[in-house]
């Protein structure tokens, strides 16, 4: 009874470990290769969840929902990248700071605009809907296993894509020196759309997965916004690698954190940050 | 940085004119409305100082505003009379030791690393007071009574008059106001200036840069507590959202849609700022979408603020005056 209610806590934190780092991996990416410091982020999120509500409840089916709700996260993400975003690659961070700040006003007022300040639930499928029987009275639902595999197998394309593949290879060179990938030739403008787009996809992504299990509601991307900053900040800015050690490490903190200090559950966190940091200024995988 | 120059100087002696009539004119609401404006003027200055002059985002400067608020309603909220020598010093050195600890750990980085960090700690203050029970968590936490400034047993202000409360925070700004304009004129003010344009070469000089900055990250975030001890007593209720992230935001705005770099800027800036949030919910519900808008204007057009157009407007006109003399 005890290790399998433990067992549980740990298939939870790592599930939330793997959405948020659906979150971070795009923002550090626009961090490392835009230099762009995006609050906007938890709005992808947001616009991921409310898109996934309302095309799930239009098709009345969670994959057919998500599987249109993709290419429209993508098509947000770029436009927010020419129509806002690019006028602030030139510009110092804190210019950065408010403009992304006021897209989050604007974001949360359109929501709520759009579906209103309700809390809305999204079904889970019928093929999902089951939980696996662990112990006579403990059981896990088999949807949070679907998103954690989902990530799994997405955090295994992004090693492909970033590792393996041409643009990867151009991804990589910018995070590591971008006048240098400037200077050689490659249109920047283009990368920095590709990865904007893509950041934002991923964490709408994240918003659509989690949308089942959390509820829908307003506001609900501010939360995951600043715990992916500290994802962010522990694994090391432009890190993917950091990036996913930092999510599942945040995970894990956070869920073992609310079962066993249940008073101060979200210092948990925050103070794990501050400890990494105290050690090692840069994050665990940062350039110095 | 900007010299005050003579202009500027008759511009703002303007403005302190008004400010000091407007109660005999105002109504209450408006009274009291002027004297949180410049209470959280008071709290942008002291962001004014990270951001314009020492170039440190601050991301979370808004806790220490929090923090000095709830130090006050914790440690004095439930005494029948509260002395307030005591317990604006008690408050006042806890808040800049709580200043000294976070930009300890701050100053190390920089860039986007300080942003992010400066916004984390003020996060985990947030879930702090949001999450404890004892002090109200998300409800948050009443004052009984004001604090009561007396002088060997006698009365020199009632802060339970309003009148007495506008002034009372009026003789703070100026004072705070006065303090930075003489700290930055001073050596000490130079080399923060300095950072800001260049730090290495300032380190080059043989400057300790990160002890500068960390004074300086101290002193603003004292006097960020501050405003939070004068607000936690001007409306004798506290809640977690004192200390949220969208404080802090709105802070910089303040600050940026003022014109950093200069200490009356942000005091513009607030004023804009507080009275567009008080006057457009009469218009729409949705009046933070038009906020937002003129977030992106301020951006894209008016970077330097409405205090960098006074310059220049000055400049124009008194260019014989003060040609030359443009720090």
């Amino acid at each position: 009874m005890e290790s399998s209610f433990y067992f549980i806590q740990l298939l939870n934190g790592i599930q939330y470990g793997f959405l948020l780092f659906l979150m971070a991996s795009g923002l550090t990416l626009i961090f490392g290769i835009m230099g762009i410091i995006n609050l906007a982020h938890g709005a992808f999120y947001m616009v991921g969840a409310y898109l996934c509500y309302w095309l799930t409840g239009i098709t009345g089916n969670l994959f057919t929902g998500i599987l249109l709700a993709i290419p429209l996260s993508i098509l947000v993400g770029y436009a927010v990248e020419r129509l806002a975003i690019s006028y602030l690659y030139r510009r110092d961070h804190l210019y950065q700071v408010l403009l992304t700040y006021a897209l989050i006003l604007i974001a949360n007022e359109l929501q709520s605009i759009l579906w209103g300040n309700d809390v809305h639930s999204v079904p889970i499928p019928e093929l999902l809907r089951g939980s696996v029987q662990l112990t006579d009275n403990q059981a896990y639902p088999v949807y949070r296993l679907f998103i954690s595999a989902t990530c799994i197998l997405l955090a295994a394309v992004m090693y492909w894509v970033i590792q393996k593949t041409r643009l990867g290879m151009t991804i990589r060179a910018g995070a590591s020196n971008r006048e240098m990938v400037q200077a050689l030739g490659i249109n920047i403008n283009w990368l920095f759309a590709i990865v904007f787009s893509m950041g934002a996809a991923l964490a709408a992504f994240a918003g659509m997965l989690a949308a089942p299990v959390n509820t829908v509601y307003p506001g609900i991307g501010d939360n995951i916004l600043i715990i992916s900053f500290v994802v962010v900040v522990i694994g090391g800015i432009g890190s993917i690698k950091g990036a996913f050690i930092g999510a599942l490490l945040i995970g894990l903190a956070d869920t073992f954190g609310k079962v066993l200090l249940p008073e101060m559950a979200s210092m948990v966190v925050y103070t794990l940050m501050a400890a990494v940091l105290f050690w090692r200024p840069q994050g665990l995988f940062g350039k110095v | 940085m900007h010299t005050v120059t003579r202009p500027i100087i008759i511009f703002l002696c303007l403005c302190l004119a008004l400010l000091l009539l407007f109660p005999m004119v105002g109504s209450a609401f408006y009274t009291g409305l002027v004297t949180k404006i410049m209470i959280l003027s008071i709290f942008t200055i002291s962001l004014d100082l990270l951001i314009g002059f020492t170039g440190l985002v601050s991301f979370g400067h808004a806790a220490f505003f929090g923090i000095g608020a709830y130090l006050l309603a914790i440690l004095f909220g439930d005494l029948e009379h509260i002395n307030y020598w005591w317990s604006l010093t008690l408050t006042l050195s806890l808040t800049g030791l709580a200043a000294l600890l976070v930009g300890w750990l701050c100053i190390r980085t920089s860039g986007i690393y300080f942003i992010m960090l400066t916004l984390a700690f003020a996060q985990m203050f947030f879930y702090f007071f949001f999450e404890s029970p004892r002090f109200g968590g998300d409800d948050g936490i009443f004052m009984m009574n004001k604090p009561e400034i007396t002088l060997a047993t006698r009365q020199l202000v009632d802060l339970d008059n309003e009148h007495d409360f506008y002034y009372f925070v009026l003789a703070w700004l100026v004072g705070v106001y006065l303090f930075l304009s003489m700290i930055l004129r001073a050596p000490f003010g130079h080399v923060l200036i300095a950072i800001k344009a260049n730090e290495q070469r300032v380190r080059a000089l043989g400057y300790s840069t990160p002890h500068y900055k960390l004074v300086s990250f101290v002193i603003a975030g004292t006097i960020a507590g501050l405003a939070g001890f004068l607000e936690a007593a001007h409306t004798s209720f506290i809640t977690p959202a004192y200390l949220g992230w969208h404080e802090s935001g709105m802070a910089i705005m303040m600050v940026i849609l003022g014109g950093m770099g200069t200490l009356f800027g942000p005091v513009i800036g607030t004023f804009i700022v507080v009275l567009l949030q008080d006057f457009l919910p009469n218009f729409t519900e949705h009046w933070k979408l038009i906020m937002g808008g003129i977030i992106i204007f301020v951006v894209l057009f008016l970077p330097n603020g409405i205090a960098g157009l006074i310059y220049s407007i000055s400049n124009r006109f008194f260019s014989r005056e003060n040609s030359g003399r443009e720090g």
